[in-house]
């Protein structure tokens, strides 16, 4: 199934000027100009990829995942096939936005910052989880499929419900909470470097959801924390600044049921994060310290 | 309908600090925010956070310095505010656990950064805004302070008195991107607008596509005047095709400029002598433009910044995140390749018309962050100096909405004090520029009495914006707001760029105008109720278009070169003529043109206007 052809159906239909555009004859007229005008780029559009691939320039095929709850004919998900024309640098998520505004405006996709830092485009990418905005399509090969994240309810063509993913970040109390604070307003707590490098690549968590989405667990069992959310709590528990009575807390909040002994150490997230965080060791490390406290009690 | 105290709208540091700040103060306080608050465009910033914090330096110095980096185009209360306020802000930064680096004993590090005369640059890494963004949001949910995220806001309620100065905001109205259902969120005490900058005017920028100055366009055309847009910082080394920016840390550790002849241009083509790729930004931005322009541009489109001179260990030690960016964003290796780099939009310096507690003329109604101009970086944003901006100015604002009692404001806003009146010499219309138009299409003026109750006001608010949501979405032919975009895109970076001559912004209007009366015509083609990025991004194509009219008048009309604004006809500052900020309010759809006065008294002192130099 295609959506190939660039030649929108409301370009067939006769231009009738629409409501009160007839009481300005000159803005209509620069309205149709400027339609005219549309067209003829997109007929130019077309022919220039068409040329393209005669010339046997370089296009990309990509394979997007397609859904809509309430629109006919997009009920059932497909794939939709888009030739994109590329550029050295072309990454999967300049591929979506060429496809999305010269071929089919509703293609949908999260995106923002286009850096890998706003976590916005997880996407699953011939089948692994990655940001589009960080993988270039020259590492890829044809056709690039592209899906939701899986594992999680998808809500129209890429975008999927982040909701489940947030409540997990936001079980294990995702926030400072030193047993004390400095009285002064102008005093520093201070923190060693060494201690700011234990935490530093915890803290670079940009919530994209690719970790766990590529969690076996996390698909098995619901209410696991999922690797995001003990790596949070991981950048807490170890940050010297909050104090041993709040680590404890922390400690016991990951132990639970569904906390760090559910991780199996697969390293399927560690594998997908795209900020390089070694989300398995930070789950063995809590592990270790959480028998370290138990032994204590005992 | 919701209803709350305070109302939010933008979750990027600004937002953030704003609702916090509201919070405390007791006030039942929550966000509406297009994007999940992580996701903000704040989180993209590298290089750190300016703070007087040492003994030997004091924030006299740090607003000595950047009075001097505005060029004397900022407002001396404004900027003392912002250094006064600073290091507690970052304290309190440190004391909610942000990640800053550390010096040996434990205390928070700074650097040194362009134009400041001692290193208080406090960050952390190479990821400061990520951590501020992460750190802010982490004592958000503490507080259980609500969300409503993926909700854009469309329009604002404000009454619609003669003069902005009486009009009253009450709310604002938003768009449920998930449902597509049309609310209203009263407000009752004060809407804090904190929505970030409009990059987006431009085709080629730093900014994340979501920076469409959204909250700019709706101040503006619900009466608050949009002060001094001419201004627009360019970045000279940005991947050319995404935009990412490569810091001038690659500058500073030796990295050569060179056009497509292997030409060391800086020196070679005698465009700073001294300094070479040192030289400030705009400078190195004009000279990039310039080999460009005259054919010695790498696919005339770039140059290349090479650093592979330096040697691998060396870039791997100092400029490892660079290389990844290279490589990720633009496939460049940077240890066997040049990268090719051309400059960018970066920074919006002006906004909406705030005082320095983020008061603006409409009663409220107020604006932080990169959206607001209060004005702190006048015609030139010191490096480091954004970030304090959104923390303190934030906080003020939340405070002062929330109800609790601060100092008052030196600043004025709205037409009160001393201001001069000006005609626009445009070529074509601007604004609604005459033609009737389709008020509903346009989320033109709110048709609501000015005596209305706050209930009926918003009722009346969310219809108006139904009915704008049907229309874009009804009717069989129209144009893409793509095409609309490009083209206001692509003229801004033509004529309104680094480079500014009477005839290219005289163009630029020409085109403004053109692409204005294509949008009368405009038509979201996905007819989906379930997360139509279509429908949105054509309404923010909208207020793209308010925005780059905005920034064109403002560089037509001021004849001298400025801080960021360099006009072709008048190469010099003019301080006789111009000491003053550009206003420009919307006036019912005939723009309108008004100066006022530099503030150059601070609380001490008077800043005496000294050459720019360094
Ligand atoms: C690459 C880069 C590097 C930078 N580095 C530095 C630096 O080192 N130091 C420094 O001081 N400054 C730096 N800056 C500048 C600084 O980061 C920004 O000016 C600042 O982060 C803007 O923050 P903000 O809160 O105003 O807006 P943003 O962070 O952009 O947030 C805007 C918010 O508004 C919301 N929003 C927008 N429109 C709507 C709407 N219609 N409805 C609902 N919500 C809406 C968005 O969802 C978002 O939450 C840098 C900027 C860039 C681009
Ligand atoms: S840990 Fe990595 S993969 Fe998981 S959400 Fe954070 S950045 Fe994404
Ligand atoms: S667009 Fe922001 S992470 Fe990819």
């Amino acid at each position: 199934m295609s959506t190939q052809p660039p030649q929108h159906e409301h370009e067939e239909s006769p231009a009738d000027g629409v409501d009160d555009a007839e009481s300005t004859p000159p803005a209509q007229q620069r309205r149709e100009d400027a339609k005219a005008d549309k067209r003829s780029r997109d007929a130019q559009r077309q022919a220039e990829a068409d040329d393209a691939a005669k010339r046997d320039e370089p296009t990309r095929h990509i394979k997007v995942f397609r859904y809509d709850p309430e629109i006919e004919g997009k009920q059932e998900p497909r794939f939709d096939d888009f030739h994109v024309p590329f550029e050295k640098g072309m990454t999967v998520l300049d591929a979506l936005i060429y496809a999305r505004d010269q071929y089919d405006p509703s293609l949908t996709f999260r995106h923002s910052c286009r850096q890998a830092v706003c976590g916005s485009d997880a996407f699953f990418v011939n089948g692994d989880q990655r940001l589009g905005c960080k993988t270039q399509l020259s590492e890829l090969d044809d056709p690039v499929r592209i899906e939701p994240l899986p594992h999680q309810e998808v809500v129209k063509d890429l975008v999927v419900d982040m909701d489940h993913f947030y409540e997990e970040m936001e079980a294990v109390d995702p926030y400072f909470d030193p047993d004390e604070t400095p009285d002064g307003e102008l005093e520093e707590q201070r923190q060693s470097r060494e201690n700011r490098e234990k935490v530093k690549m915890s803290t670079r968590c940009i919530w994209c959801g690719a970790c766990f989405s590529s969690c076996n667990i996390a698909a098995g069992d619901n209410q696991y924390l999922g690797p995001a959310a003990l790596n949070k709590a991981y950048r807490f528990a170890m940050d010297d600044r909050e104090g041993e009575s709040r680590k404890t807390e922390r400690l016991e909040t990951i132990e639970q049921e569904h906390g760090v002994w559910r991780c199996q150490t697969q390293f399927s997230c560690t594998n997908v994060c795209p900020k390089d965080i070694p989300l398995t060791e930070h789950i063995q490390e809590l592990k270790r310290e959480a028998v370290k406290k138990n032994l204590k009690f005992w | 309908m919701y209803e709350h105290d305070v109302i939010v709208v933008g979750a990027g540091g600004a937002g953030l600090r704003a609702a916090i700040a509201a919070d405390e103060a007791g006030a039942d306080v929550a966000i509406v925010s297009k994007l999940h608050p992580v996701r903000s465009h704040t989180g993209a910033a590298e290089g750190g956070i300016n703070a007087a914090l040492r003994d030997a330096d004091s924030w006299e110095d740090h607003a000595y310095d950047t009075m001097k980096g505005s060029d004397y185009l900022g407002d001396a209360p404004a900027i003392e505010t912002l250094c006064q306020d600073s290091p507690y802000e970052v304290i309190q930064l440190e004391h909610w656990g942000m990640a800053f680096s550390r010096e040996e004993d434990g205390r928070v590090s700074q650097r040194p950064f362009g134009g400041l005369s001692f290193p208080r640059t406090t960050y952390a890494g190479a990821e400061t805004g990520h951590q501020l963004l992460h750190t802010l949001y982490e004592q958000l949910v503490k507080r259980g302070i609500q969300v409503y995220d993926e909700w854009y806001v469309m329009n604002l309620a404000v009454t619609d008195e003669e003069r902005p100065e009486d009009r009253h905001c009450h709310g604002v109205v938003a768009y449920d991107v998930q449902t597509s259902e049309v609310a209203g969120f009263k407000a009752r005490d004060g809407v804090i607008l904190a929505t970030g900058g409009p990059g987006q005017a431009f085709d080629h920028t730093t900014n994340a596509v979501s920076c469409t100055g959204d909250g700019q366009a709706m101040a503006y055309r619900a009466g608050v005047p949009l002060e001094d847009m001419e201004f627009i910082q360019f970045h000279p080394t940005t991947l050319p095709s995404t935009g990412v920016l490569i810091s001038e840390g690659v500058r500073g550790e030796g990295g050569i400029l060179y056009n497509e002849e292997g030409e060391r241009f800086m020196y070679e083509r005698g465009y700073a002598n001294n300094d070479g790729e040192l030289a400030s930004r705009d400078v190195v931005s004009r000279a990039e433009l310039t080999e460009v322009n005259e054919g010695r541009g790498i696919e005339d489109e770039y140059v290349h910044l090479d650093m592979r001179h330096l040697g691998e260990d060396r870039i791997m030690d100092r400029l490892e995140n660079i290389l990844h960016l290279a490589e990720d964003f633009e496939g460049a290796d940077g240890i066997e390749e040049p990268m090719p780099v051309k400059p960018g939009q970066h920074y919006a310096m002006g906004g909406i018309e705030t005082d320095e507690n983020g008061e603006t003329c409409v009663g409220g109604l107020y604006a932080a962050g990169e959206c607001a101009c209060a004005s702190v970086h006048g015609a030139n944003r010191l490096g480091g100096n954004a970030l304090p901006e959104l923390i303190v100015l934030g906080k003020r604002a939340g405070y002062h909405a929330a109800g609790k009692e601060i100092e008052e404001a030196k600043v004025e806003t709205g037409k009160r004090g001393e201001y001069e009146t000006a005609t626009i010499d445009s070529p074509v219309e601007l604004g609604e520029g005459g033609s009737p138009g389709d008020a509903v299409a346009d989320g033109g003026a709110v048709a609501a009495g000015g005596s209305a109750d706050p209930d009926t006001l918003l009722e009346q608010t969310v219809e108006s914006e139904r009915q704008r949501v049907d229309e874009l979405q009804s009717g069989e032919d129209g144009i893409h707001h793509s095409e609309v975009r490009s083209k206001v895109q692509e003229t801004m970076t033509d004529h309104v760029n680094v480079f500014r001559e009477e005839e290219g912004l005289k163009q630029a209007l020409r085109d403004i105008r053109e692409a204005r009366d294509e949008y009368e015509n405009v038509r979201v083609m996905d007819p989906s109720k379930t997360f139509n990025t279509d429908l949105l991004q054509t309404i923010e194509t909208q207020n793209l278009l308010d925005l780059a009219e905005a920034i064109t008048v403002g560089a037509l009309a001021r004849k001298e070169f400025r801080g960021a604004h360099w006009r072709a006809e008048a190469q010099e500052r003019k301080d006789d003529e111009w000491l003053k900020h550009t206003l420009l309010s919307w006036n019912d759809g005939s723009p309108e043109l008004w100066y006022r006065p530099v503030i150059l008294e601070g609380e001490n002192k008077t800043y005496e206007p000294k050459v720019r130099s360094y």
